[in-house]
């Protein structure tokens, strides 16, 4: 298990590894390295040369500014897990934080990573999808910020350019009656989940309002459950669970209609959650 | 899972005044493995050292047109390309079959393909390079031509007329049969109030090691000898395989074992791709070295346990078991695994259905039957773990149905415990077992009484835990009986040489080996305890054919019971020649005398006579001093077999609580029990980490591990991240207890331990889990591994 030869560069810029992308068109990027050393070293993909990012500065942090948690594409899983900003900010992620992986994967694995690369089985993306948050993406004709509904496309497949590097993800801050929720089932803690759900709402008196609900791991990108949305939003429970059009291919956990079920199962226990918060 | 210290030491009447017999004493070697040094196959780098890495086949089944080679043997850094039927011209190939198993048969098997491969994952090329990763990088540049061979990788029709024949010399796809027919099945079946049938399912899956299988070998052209350092259990037996396949006499080839991270059984067989190993360092005349990664480790490390078991039980209303019916079909590899066979699983399923229960009529058949996947052979618990999940559920599924508590059809029906010796319905002989001390045991340990009325209030508030018990019984210290009378050149008995040195430490050789189970440090405590020394005065060296007495080496939890008393024996033999030199020394009679913490005491008064440092000086530097014609023998060799009782076999009892979550099919094992009565206790932390380790590795069975085939052979979950190995977070607190019956075949009674925790656990969860579903109506849960699919579609809700 030993990875096909390639070139390594260690970018000092932005606009190098930009330009280094474009000069390699099968480079790849390099940053926490937790999906694409195994996709190595099991010579699942081959790249000729692998552009490090981690060196390149103003690439990490996480801050609160101007009603938003804006997380450096190279902040660490670790350092989510532990900052006192998304704890109270986003308070999704911080729930989502201790099912990815473990100790050792978190401490290396990056959340623009997880973003760019996009596995539709992750927690982060269906969190990006769930809070609607947006993606600021740098290439050779500049910035631009991508929505997150306008950003996952397809498997492993995402808005970004061949020559566009992920910056930043920006998540709209938690406010006062901002409700959230978050449930996976998988068989061992750490494992991609069998399926999951991120969620967001707000609440309305008694209700909720603002219903988004992301779901991972049953199909090929995160997916939200529009229907189920305005069900849960009428305080329908049943009728929520009931709209779930989802339709999960079988894997290698579970078949499709094991899966369905469990969105199901996950669509009570998150809502469950989304009603007993108090701020 | 926390940690507790959950058994007192078990004194014996092996105490002596320095005694580490039954005290959870360290590990000798824990230092240095816990500071990073030990040394493992992949620490080995010797001069001139090349990598092989080897080009697999990518079919379940294919024929081998053409392999076009001149690309990669001019690639950076390659040494050589080797085919399989230029490899056959260094090496013979073997068959994998033993006499004692009636009728088994197998097909050659060649250390790299020959014109044909018959597994997904069989080696079909070798490249042998200055690194591992030029020859990963040259293996690319080979051009295999194939010619896809319809798969057999369904069992159920593998003796199908219109099934394809994988071995045409075989004339059909059976590799080994047996039937047995005991007592009067269909009269007591007749007279029973109630006949329970169901069909067992246990998953193909595998032993995953933290150190994969590893080699390097070492041909010296110029002495004409091939030194072998080796990831294995079992380096007498190695060392007689490679000198067979290759020609040699056993005194040109040395087997070196040193640190060993884990085996489980996966590292007792004849792999071809380590056989290859061995060939290209004799053809290429320079030291190759070979480590399996973990996606070559799971396609190509034995699987176990791929059994469909259609089982009956007949039942009295008073709860007395008539009789026991099995039919067993399990569909190994292509080949018989070299030289324990691969029917040696089935023939144990065979042995142990029913055997913990005095039930004098039983039936069986097994069919094993070749396919199209990895090969399948014996890991640790060989065939227990199947036949007690078939006993076991069959017997809690009988109790349901006359409504019956599941202990108290066990007390109805177990061995008595004042009855031996005594003979199962198969045959095998028990000299004492403990099955209703240990059950007791357990009742009061898991406080049942209680346990069962929590499981009742819960129930109320919609929240379904249940009990599940498995009794069991564990084949340890094998005499020749397994496999000696079968013609293999694998040894039962095990020797162990102990000297004095010069400063009046002692230094051991053990025929046994080290695993990362602990088995030197059992050795270093019988040999200080019988000799009479601290343990910090014992060195203990293992695995070295040159340098070790002939010896089986680690296997059927043998290394305690077989080792340890050859272990013990030695050391007492060196105290007596120590002694006879004190006598001498002192002017005293040598019976008068003993050791006691490194000193030669007066026997009855414990007054310090000598120190060993002065005896040994006198007797290595100054022997003109001593009487005339008295040699002192400072170095001394004992050899132990089993000759009571073909095996010791060992007994106990298991429980699991668990909740089932309704909804998603999820079970959470909230706690785990287990009675075992290994005899001896030589190590109380030691046989417990074994009981705990083995009762993780079962839960691993009835939970998450499953090598998943398709219909063409193609594996579908070989990495680490779709086989899911059973994980901390997931595993219960898991408390021991023991019962102990020692063994009169022996002078330590020490039986063995490694595996009853295998054994038991998986029936334990699967009896838990009917009993948590049973009140929802739920049908029976007979399919392992438990997925939390097969959970919802027992409860119809998908």
């Amino acid at each position: 298990m030993k990875p096909a030869p390639f070139a390594y560069k260690k970018a000092r810029s932005l606009d190098e590894a930009i330009a280094l992308l474009g000069e390699n068109p099968d480079a790849r990027l390099l940053a926490g390295g937790q999906s694409l050393m195994a996709t190595l070293n099991m010579r699942l993909s081959a790249p000729s040369l692998l552009i490090d990012i981690n060196g390149i500065g103003g690439l990490g942090g996480i801050a609160h500014k101007s009603g938003a948690v804006e997380i450096g594409a190279l902040a660490r899983h670790t350092d989510a897990e532990r900052s006192a900003t998304i704890a109270q900010h986003a308070p999704l992620i911080a729930r989502a934080m201790p099912f990815i992986g473990h100790p050792a994967i978190r401490n290396r694995g990056t959340l623009g990573g997880s973003i760019a690369f996009a596995d539709p089985a992750a927690e982060l993306p269906a969190c990006l999808l769930a809070l609607d948050g947006e993606v600021d993406a740098q290439g050779p004709k500049g910035k631009r910020t991508i929505k997150a509904g306008d950003y996952f496309k397809g498997l492993y497949e995402t808005a970004l350019g061949p020559q566009e590097i992920l910056t930043a993800i920006r998540l709209p801050a938690a406010s006062a009656d901002t409700r959230v929720g978050f449930a996976e089932l998988a068989r061992r803690h750490g494992d991609y989940a069998i399926v999951g759900l991120a969620a967001s709402a707000r609440a309305d008196g008694k209700g909720l309002k603002d219903v988004r609900l992301a779901y991972f791991g049953v199909g090929n990108t995160p997916l939200r459950a529009a229907g189920s949305e305005a069900a849960l939003a009428r305080g329908d429970i049943d009728g929520a669970v009931a709209a779930l059009d989802l339709d999960p291919h079988d894997d290698i956990q579970a078949t499709g209609a094991v899966k369905k079920h469990l969105a199901g199962v996950l669509l009570r226990r998150v809502a469950a959650q989304l009603m007993e918060q108090r701020p | 899972m926390k940690i507790t210290a959950d058994s007192p030491p078990v004194l014996s009447v092996l105490d002596r005044p320095n005694s580490y017999i039954g005290r959870a004493v360290p590990r000798p070697n824990l230092q240095r493995l816990t500071q990073g040094r030990g040394q493992y196959i992949s620490d080995v780098t010797l001069p001139r050292m090349a990598h092989v890495a080897y080009l697999r086949s990518p079919h379940a089944h294919a024929r081998i047109v053409s392999i076009a080679t001149e690309a990669a043997k001019k690639a950076p850094g390659v040494v050589a390309v080797v085919t399989g039927t230029e490899l056959a011209k260094v090496m013979t190939p073997w068959v994998g079959v033993l006499t004692h198993l009636k009728g088994i048969k197998s097909a050659p098997q060649y250390p790299i393909a020959v014109d044909r491969a018959c597994w997904q994952g069989e080696a079909v090329c070798a490249v042998v390079a200055r690194t591992r990763a030029q020859a990963e990088d040259a293996c690319e540049l080979i051009d295999i031509v194939y010619e896809e061979l319809p798969a057999v990788t369904n069992p159920e029709t593998a003796l199908d007329p219109a099934t394809p024949v994988i071995h045409a010399s075989l004339g059909d796809n059976l590799c080994f049969e047996r039937k047995l027919d005991v007592g009067e099945v269909d009269k007591a079946f007749a007279n029973s109030d109630a006949v329970v049938e169901a069909t067992f399912v246990t998953g193909r899956h595998t032993g995953v090691c933290t150190e994969p299988r590893a080699v390097v070998a070492d041909w010296n052209e110029g002495e004409q000898r091939m030194t072998v350092y080796h990831a294995t259990q079992a380096p007498h037996m190695m060392q007689n395989l490679f000198a067979k396949h290759l020609d040699l006499s056993e005194s040109q080839v040395r087997v070196l074992t040193k640190d060993v991270g884990g085996s489980f059984g996966i590292k007792v067989h004849t792999y071809a791709d380590e056989m290859a190993t061995v060939a290209l360092s004799k053809l290429l005349k320079r030291p190759v070295k070979f480590v399996a990664d973990r996606i070559e480790s799971f396609v190509t490390d034995i699987h176990a346990r791929d059994h469909r078991i259609k089982g009956k039980i007949g039942v009295t209303r008073d709860g007395v078991i008539t009789a026991f019916e099995i039919d067993d079909l399990t569909g190994i590899g292509p080949y018989s695994v070299y030289p324990r066979t691969s029917g040696i699983e089935a023939n144990q399923v065979v042995n142990l259905t029913g055997g913990p229960y005095n039930c004098p009529n039983y039936r069986a058949q097994a069919r094993v039957v070749f396919q199209n996947k990895n090969v399948m052979c014996q890991y640790r618990a060989v065939g227990h773990p199947i036949a007690v999940a078939v006993t076991e559920g069959l017997v809690e599924l009988a109790a349901a149905k006359i409504g019956m508590d599941p202990l108290e059809i066990r007390r109805r029906n177990l061995f008595p415990d004042d009855g031996y010796p005594a003979q199962t319905a198969s045959g095998l002989k028990l000299e004492q077992l403990s099955h209703h001390e240990a059950l007791a045991h357990l009742d009061t340990m898991i406080n049942y009484a209680a346990l069962r009325a929590e499981q009742k209030a819960l129930r109320d508030k919609g929240i379904y835990r249940g009990i599940g018990f498995a009794s069991f019984i564990e084949v340890t210290n094998p005499s020749a009986a397994f496999y000696g009378v079968g013609g293999a050149k694998i040894t039962s008995q095990d020797g162990a040489t102990v000297k004095l040195d010069a400063q009046g430490a002692i230094t051991i050789h053990s025929g046994v080996t080290e695993q990362g189970q602990g088995a030197e440090a059992v050795l270093a405590q019988c040999v200080a305890s019988s000799f009479g020394v601290s343990m910090d005065r014992v060195r203990v060296v293992t695995g070295d054919t040159d340098n070790t007495p002939y010896g089986g080496g680690t296997w059927a939890s043998r290394a305690a019971g077989i080792g340890g008393e050859a272990a013990w024996q030695a050391g007492k033999a060196l105290r007596g020649n120590v002694l006879a030199v004190a006598g001498a020394m002192l002017q005293a009679k040598p019976e008068e005398l003993d050791i006691r913490n490194g000193v030669v005491v007066d026997k009855t008064t414990g007054a310090e006579r000598l120190g060993l440092d002065e005896l040994a000086r006198v007797a290595y530097f100054r022997p003109d001093t001593l009487p005339p014609g008295f040699q002192a023998e400072l170095m001394v060799t004992r050899h132990y077999v089993p000759r009571g009782w073909p095996f010791a076999f060992t007994n106990g009892i298991q429980a699991s609580y668990l909740e089932v979550d309704t909804d998603t099919g999820f079970v959470k094992l909230l706690r785990h029990w287990c009675v075992e009565d290994c005899g001896t206790i030589i190590n109380p932390q030691l046989v417990n980490e074994q009981i705990r380790g083995g009762v993780v590795q079962g839960i691993g069975a009835a939970l998450f591990e499953q090598c998943l085939y398709d219909e063409r052979g193609q594996m579908l979950n070989g990495n680490m991240a779709d086989y899911l190995v059973p994980m901390a977070v997931e595993m219960p607190d898991i408390d021991c207890g023991h019962v102990v019956s020692p063994t009169a075949d022996s002078e330590l009674g020490a039986k063995g331990a490694g595996e009853a925790g295998t054994a038991g656990a998986p029936a334990c969860i699967m009896n838990a889990i009917n009993d948590a579903l049973r009140p929802l109506g739920a049908q029976p849960l007979t399919d392992m591994p438990f997925t939390p699919g097969k959970i919802l579609r027992a409860l119809g809700k998908v």
